[in-house]
């Protein structure tokens, strides 16, 4: 029962992680119809500039703002440079913002030196709880709670607030979201800014929770944002949380009882869900 | 008689299509007027050029004395031309209430004011308030796209082919919230249906091949049977 539970808290930690990443991808691609493989270069700066600041200042909380604002801001260069020239033509997007993943992997090296930079959990998150037999990892438990928090927030927002309702309009019809007076290239840019800043979040927070930042680390979890994406649905929220917690339980259990199976678990996962249900679990921002 | 919008020898390309080959006609300010022609003929494709939506290759657009084609659609929309497009265009997973919400430039008291006077005019909105736009029937969708263009301060609305695909019935309360909302605004209407065009219609302008073939009095074209028969197949 307790590794039972272990395994829980570690999936679904990995799953919120995942979903940071999956919810600016789902709502680019729904919104703004752009596949962004450069989605993980953004993961990894928030990471790399994130723990260097925390590293700097010794607060990990200065290390989160600076992986936000390092998100926007990369977020708000890619859309303008990269993006905006290649909108409609999924090949060029493809080509290019894959292109400048391999850039900004690169650009770590340069900047931040080419081995990995070993990260601590901070202070007030380390250690874990013990409940009985069960071990709880503080930092872990932080993980979910953020993620959960987070999702409700967007949720609020995309539900409740006007941006939030012009966001899910211009998903169904962006030429009509124009026609009643609304800038959708500013709002695409906007989506662009919050999906990069949330995927640089999501860099800040894996790392401490596997121990190092390295270069490479952007590709490997974009690679699961995307199957995330797929299975949940292209342009659904909640679908991409489902989805993140199902690849984050299944790589969990799957890790411990049957390891030869553990690379392979997300790939058949998606593999099922495009067999009997290609649209994904959900489909289109309806929250 | 103010001249509201103005189109000279206008062309649009859609793809490689050559759509419009030299639309020109007037709108005046306080009158419905009506593009009428046959299906293809370019109508649709007239309203979107206006709206910017496909933007026009060549020739001039005037709204309000200002030049308009090299405008964004959005630009076009907050200058005063609210458009009720063919599909109707509504969100359909929104729904009626956010659908409103979401055309509302600015929820100021002027707004709700306009609002509610819009419910009062639809009074089916109001009671499908809570439910999806995707779920309302084909005239309560209508009724919504033209709500949500005429909830701003509109100057000039945009009409495409309000009743089309609707009852008799419903096509009758479709007139006559035109004919209501022709007090407050100017109407450039798109309509297939000749009794109805012809019943709220003050002005008309025939198009045909992209190419306007003749512009004047509704009553003028409502005697004209060689006309009509040459260009709506009608009379």
């Amino acid at each position: 029962m307790d590794l039972l539970v272990s395994l829980t808290i570690n999936g679904l930690a990995t799953g919120m992680l995942i979903f940071l990443l999956a919810a600016g991808l789902t709502l680019i691609f729904g919104l703004m119809d752009v596949l962004n493989f450069a989605h993980g270069g953004l993961f990894v700066w928030g990471a790399y500039t994130g723990v260097f600041s925390y590293a700097w200042s010794g607060s990990f909380l200065v290390g989160i703002v600076v992986a936000i604002v390092t998100g926007l801001v990369l977020g708000f260069i890619t859309e303008k440079i990269i993006i905006t020239p290649v909108y409609g033509n999924h090949v060029q997007q493809i080509l290019i913002t894959l292109g400048f993943m391999l850039v900004l992997q690169e650009m770590i090296k340069v900047v931040f030196g080419p081995n990995g930079v070993p990260v601590s959990v901070p202070g007030y998150f380390a250690g874990s709880w013990e409940i009985g037999d069960v071990i709880i990892i503080k930092y872990r438990v932080f993980i979910i709670v953020i993620g959960f928090t987070l999702f409700a927030i967007l949720q609020y927002i995309l539900k409740r607030t006007k941006i939030g309702l012009i966001v899910r309009a211009g998903v169904m019809n962006k030429e009509m979201v124009q026609a009643l007076g609304i800038n959708i290239k500013r709002v695409f840019l906007l989506v662009f800014m919050v999906g990069a800043a949330l995927a640089s979040l999501g860099g800040m927070l894996m790392a401490p929770y596997s121990g190092v930042v390295y270069a490479e680390m952007g590709m490997e979890y974009a690679i699961l944002g995307f199957i995330v994406v797929v299975i949940g649905g292209m342009g659904s929220f909640s679908g991409s949380l489902m989805a993140a917690i199902l690849v984050g339980l299944a790589g969990s259990y799957m890790a411990y009882y049957v390891p030869f199976l553990s690379l392979a678990v997300n790939m058949i996962l998606m593999a099922i869900v495009l067999i009997f249900r290609p649209q994904g679990l959900f489909s289109t921002v309806k929250g | 008689m103010t001249s509201l919008l103005k189109l000279e020898q206008v062309e649009t390309y859609i793809g490689q299509y050559h759509i419009l080959q030299g639309i020109s006609f007037e709108a005046i300010e306080g009158e419905v007027s009506v593009l009428l022609g046959r299906n293809g003929a370019g109508k649709t494709t007239t309203l979107k050029t206006i709206m910017g939506l496909t933007p026009a290759s060549k020739g001039n657009i005037t709204f309000l004395g200002k030049p308009i084609e090299k405008l964004a659609p959005y630009h076009i929309a907050n200058g005063g031309i609210g458009y009720v497009p063919e599909d109707q265009g509504i969100f359909g997973d929104l729904t009626v209430e956010e659908n409103m919400r979401v055309a509302m430039r600015k929820e100021t008291e002027e707004a709700m004011r306009k609002q509610d006077y819009v419910l009062e005019l639809f009074p089916d909105l109001k009671k499908f308030w809570k439910k999806h736009g995707g779920h309302l029937s084909g005239g309560q969708k209508q009724m919504l796209a033209m709500a949500r263009a005429f909830v701003n301060d509109s100057k000039l609305l945009l009409i495409d082919e309000p009743s089309k695909g609707l009852a008799p019935i419903i096509i009758e309360k479709v007139m006559e919230a035109i004919t209501e909302m022709k007090k407050h605004t100017s109407i450039l209407l798109v309509e297939q249906n000749f009794m109805m065009a012809s019943k709220i219609g003050d002005t008309f302008t025939l198009i045909d091949d992209g190419r306007t073939v003749q512009s004047g009095e509704m009553n003028a074209l409502i005697e004209d049977e060689q006309l009509k028969r040459k260009y709506l197949g009608i009379g």
